[in-house]
């Protein structure tokens, strides 16, 4: 059977050991009424051959990105992931062990993770990064929740409307049993940015709001300033957490640390770990120092060993689970080590110019094929404010875009995302993403599509 | 500042290894202009560069993470008996079809029609995990157990407000992980903790004691964190259900009783379960995991979004769920680790599963009976999948749970779980799996003994031979230093 090792021999060595009635007690261990009666209706096993195959039919069902010409973004940025990352990752030593509570023979981890949490507060400029969260959204929903720890008078939460639909749904589902008010800030329409006159029209007395969350670039693609509206909360007492779902862009724009915001989470998927439907992804969370006692989640510091040599070890668990039980900052235990892992190996392998070059390569893609599309007097840039990889276009009045979508999809292309899914007023804007991996004969071939089905304009045809 | 060790068991930081203008992995040429930042954004918006990343080459960082590797112990580095972890071998194969651009270089938005190999894997590994656990369906939308627990919670509360009942209590007993009492909080009630039974297990009258109006469910882990059977849990689930509460448990040991019973036959309403410690899916140095949530036809419309159905045409997912307690997460699943979980259970089969158990369930009661003369048991009884020692016997001589446990390092054995479950005063929980042979438990056996009767001196200066002597914890935190510093900020 595999993955067992015994032999008959060591089974009957071991029975023999363990005396003649051990069958039988072992028998009872589960109460007669409990046991099961028949097999489990499961198929039976399978050979490595067998099961490598299956596995292989199964996958070659779905068609991956790059058998496609893919603008898809919205939260899940497809980028190069090196084949120096990979094959670290395959080190059994690293995938194959567990939370390092016993630091003597965990420094690889430890080190990688203490360097994970370095690399978060150099992009995010904030003084303290934890060793990871599940993903982006959930990292957001930890952040609302730490705000309202650290502000405990306060009862209302704001929530930009300009956040990844996913995360404000995340979020309003862990705020389920507290009893904060949840208010979203509409987006102005013209610029894109989370309206700072919303804001300003909002009545709300000073201590009682425990954060706003704004994210930038936004769902929409907007790059926000969110100085502003970092220092209007912070007048009324409240903490404000920056949401980066593309930290790509933090090569190019500055971090919410520099524009004062006390937390920052996000999504750092895009730093070694595939697409992979979803899943597993990389939360992470950077803040200020102050408020380092009530952060969720694991954290690495610097120690030495009986020697006095440099070590590194879990530390401050008193916020945790496992010591303040219900009391605790999170209910967090496994989280993403291995992604985190990833993100540290692929930034590291990217260096700090290569970081920022991809990152202009990114944005500079996304401003040709806007620019190439701004061509047609049928579209127009959905906001004013300016993108960073990813960008709304607004189609002439009347135009279906998932027509577009449908057109464009016959020729091999995954062309965006069509807005009105998410903003019922968006109805004729495609939210489209570039990334190193389109060329620019794909975005060529995109805008030549497009363009063609503008003048077929099917939509008008009966 | 700590000094540097000399050799093979000392490796630098990233950031002191970076050298200024050396260049590791490049990026395509670029086949479009290049737009100055400066030109398309005010000038209070440009960053110039992220101060303090580092530069290095692509062997550097090779060789870097290489060297961390070998400072790490995994379970092919050799035994990992971490009670209540199940650290079992890692298929290689799972990793190798997880890794295929066709589950892989999934993009989560892409449409039905070019993802139904996606959703049928999905959809299957829910059926296999519904059969498998008794339950009437599962969502495998949590990203890890505790993430589970707390899908959990939020459901139960979510049913109260449905019938318009406030229920503020969860019973959780003395033996629970911490997440148990954790999650609880989170989902907004309060725990109540209740003992468990001079024999290790918790007896129904215990809870019945407890149980009121105010309570909304038990939270219990079966088998438990001592590896005991819960045997009364039947009789358990009537004392809650007949109050209108519930029964959460945390199957976090289901690797003890696959095909041998099944939590929706115990009266278990709602159970999480962790793909990475029953179905082999590997630990990652801590995650991702996955864990997928069972509950019974009542807490069904509760289960979060989305859901996948199956119909004549294929795969797709139900969008109209009102009762839903909504997203936990963003997009679908932890998916890759699915398809480990999938291929697995696939090559196991009903009676592979079924044989796994069995065999784990023999290798900690063997381990057991062979210690149980040099070490206290104290609940010395046949175990399911670990059993749970404490240090009362060497305490005598002076050694203690954690001394124990670092002098098992310097033997290439990789300590069991300790000081937990915390009714056990200095525990020691070892969970063996399956995967392991006679040798290996014969070996482990062997040196337990040894260390039991070696110079307490030696064994309290341990480990000797590790990459690091005993390492200050409580210095790390009375100080806390969670980031390198710029020789500039420092």
């Amino acid at each position: 059977m595999p993955y067992v090792s015994h032999t008959n021999q060591d089974l009957m060595s071991m029975l023999k050991g363990l005396g003649p009635d051990y069958l039988n007690k072992l028998r009872e261990l589960i109460p007669e009424a409990l046991r099961s009666t028949s097999e489990l209706a499961i198929p039976g096993g399978l050979s490595e051959q067998e099961t490598d195959s299956l596995l292989r039919g199964i996958a070659s069902k779905n068609t991956p990105v790059s058998e496609l010409s893919s603008f898809l973004g919205a939260g899940a940025y497809d980028h190069y992931v090196p084949a120096l990352v990979r094959n670290l990752l395959s080190r059994s030593e690293f995938f194959t062990a567990y939370t390092p509570y016993q630091p003597e023979i965990s420094q690889g981890t430890l080190q990688a993770g203490y360097e994970y949490q370095t690399l978060i507060c150099q992009l995010t400029s904030m003084d303290v990064s934890n060793a990871s969260l599940y993903d982006g959204a959930s990292a957001t929903a930890e952040a609302v929740l730490m705000a309202l720890r650290i502000k405990k008078k306060a009862t209302k939460v704001l929530l930009s409307a300009a956040l990844h639909p996913e995360y404000r749904e995340v979020v309003r589902t862990y705020l389920a049993a507290s009893d904060a008010e949840i208010i979203e800030i509409p987006y102005d329409p013209k610029s894109g940015e989370t309206s700072i006159d919303e804001l300003l029209k909002l009545d709300i007395e000073e201590g009682d709001v425990a954060c706003l969350v704004l994210q930038s670039p936004n769902f929409l693609g907007v790059i926000e300033d969110i100085a502003k509206h970092t220092s209007f909360i912070h007048e009324k007492g409240g903490l404000s957490i920056g949401v980066v779902v593309e930290p790509l862009s933090l090569g190019v724009i500055m971090s919410p640390g520099e524009k004062d915001a006390d937390i920052c989470v996000g999504e750092a998927a895009g730093f070694g770990t595939p697409l992979a439907y979803g899943g597993p992804y990389l939360g992470f969370m950077g803040v200020r120092e102050k408020f380092l006692r009530q952060m969720p989640g694991r954290l690495i510091g610097e120690t030495e060993d009986a020697d006095g040599v440099r070590s590194y070890c879990l530390t401050l668990a008193t916020r945790e689970q496992h010591i303040r039980r219900d009391r605790a900052t999170s209910n967090i235990c496994t989280n993403e080590g291995l992604s985190a892992l990833a993100a540290t190996i692929h930034l590291s392998s990217l260096g700090k110019d290569g970081f920022k070059n991809l990152a202009l390569l990114n944005f500079s893609k996304a401003h040709y094929l806007a620019k190439r599309l701004r061509k047609s007097r049928d579209i127009f840039m959905g906001f004013k404010t300016t993108h960073f990889n990813e960008f709304t276009a607004r189609f002439a009045l009347g135009t279906d875009i998932d027509m577009i979508l449908k057109r464009l999809y016959d020729n091999g292309i995954l062309g965006g995302i069509n807005l009105k899914k998410y903003y019922s007023e968006l109805d004729r804007h495609l939210l489209i993403c570039t990334t190193e991996m389109n060329t620019k004969a794909d975005m060529d071939l995109f805008v030549k599509i497009v363009f063609e089905c503008l003048e077929e304009k099917p939509w008008q045809k009966p | 500042m700590a000094k540097a060790l000399e050799g093979p068991l000392e490796e630098p930081l990233i950031f002191d290894r970076s050298r200024e203008g050396r260049a590791g992995i490049g990026i395509p040429t670029p086949d479009v202009p290049i737009v100055d930042p400066h030109k398309v954004l005010p000038r209070l918006m440009v960053r110039e560069e992220v101060k303090g990343f580092p530069e290095l080459s692509e062997l550097d960082v090779s060789r870097h993470f290489t060297r961390l590797s070998t400072l790490n112990f995994g379970v092919e580095t050799g035994f990992y008996p971490l009670g209540s972890c199940t650290m079992k071998y890692n298929p290689k194969l799972n990793e190798e079809v997880a890794g295929l651009p066709g589950f892989a270089g999934l993009h989560p938005y892409q449409g039905e029609e070019m993802v139904q190999g996606a959703l049928e894997l999905t959809y299957e590994l829910e059926k296999i995990l519904e059969e498998i656990s008794g339950m009437h369906a599962i969502t495998l939308h949590p990203a890890a157990g505790a993430h589970g627990e707390l899908t959990g919670m939020l459901m139960l509360a979510a049913y109260y407000r449905d019938r318009g009942e406030t229920r503020h209590k969860v019973l959780i007993p003395d033996t629970a992980h911490g997440t148990n009492p954790a999650s609880c909080a989170l989902g907004g009630f309060t725990v109540v903790p209740v003992k468990t039974g001079p024999d290790g297990i918790l007896t129904a009258k215990e809870v019945a004691d407890h149980m009121d109006d105010d309570t909304a469910a038990l939270m219990l882990t079966n088998p438990n964190t001592l590896g005991l059977f819960e045997s009364n849990i039947k009789d358990i689930s009537q004392v809650m259900h007949d109050k209108g509460g519930f029964v959460y448990c945390d199957g976090a040991n289901l690797n003890a009783i696959m095909g041998l019973a099944k939590f929706g036959e115990m009266g278990v309403d709602i159970v999480q379960l962790n793909l990475h410690k029953t179905f082999s899916t590997p630990h990652g140095g801590g995650g991702p995991g996955s864990g997928p949530v069972g509950v019974t036809a009542e807490l069904e419309p509760y289960l979060p979004k989305p859901r996948i159905i199956k119909t004549e045409e294929g795969y797709s997912y139900e969008t109209d769920r009102p009762k839903s307690i909504g997203r936990m997460r963003a997009f679908h699943s932890q998916f890759t680790i699915l398809v480990r979980a999938y291929a697995y259970i696939r090559r196991l089969g009903a009676n592979g599963l079924k044989e796994a158990s069995e065999a784990a369930i023999l290798n900690a009661n063997y381990l057991k009976e062979q210690l149980k003369d040099t070490y206290d048991l104290p609940y010395d009884v046949a175990c399911m999948h670990e059993a749970v020692f404490s240090d009362k016997h060497q305490q005598e001589r002076g050694i203690t749970t954690m001394d124990i446990a670092k002098r098992l390092m310097d033997y290439g054995i990789h300590p069991p779980t300790i000081y937990f479950p915390l009714v056990v005063p200095g525990a020691l929980m070892i969970e063996p799996t399956e995967c392991e042979g006679l040798d290996t438990i014969d070996n482990f056996v062997e040196v337990m003994k040894k260390i039991s009767a070696e110079d307490p001196e030696l064994v309290k200066g341990a480990p000797h031979t590790a990459p690091r002597k005993r390492i200050d914890e409580i210095g790390a935190a009375r100080r806390p230093r969670l980031r390198w510093i710029t020789p500039e900020e420092d």
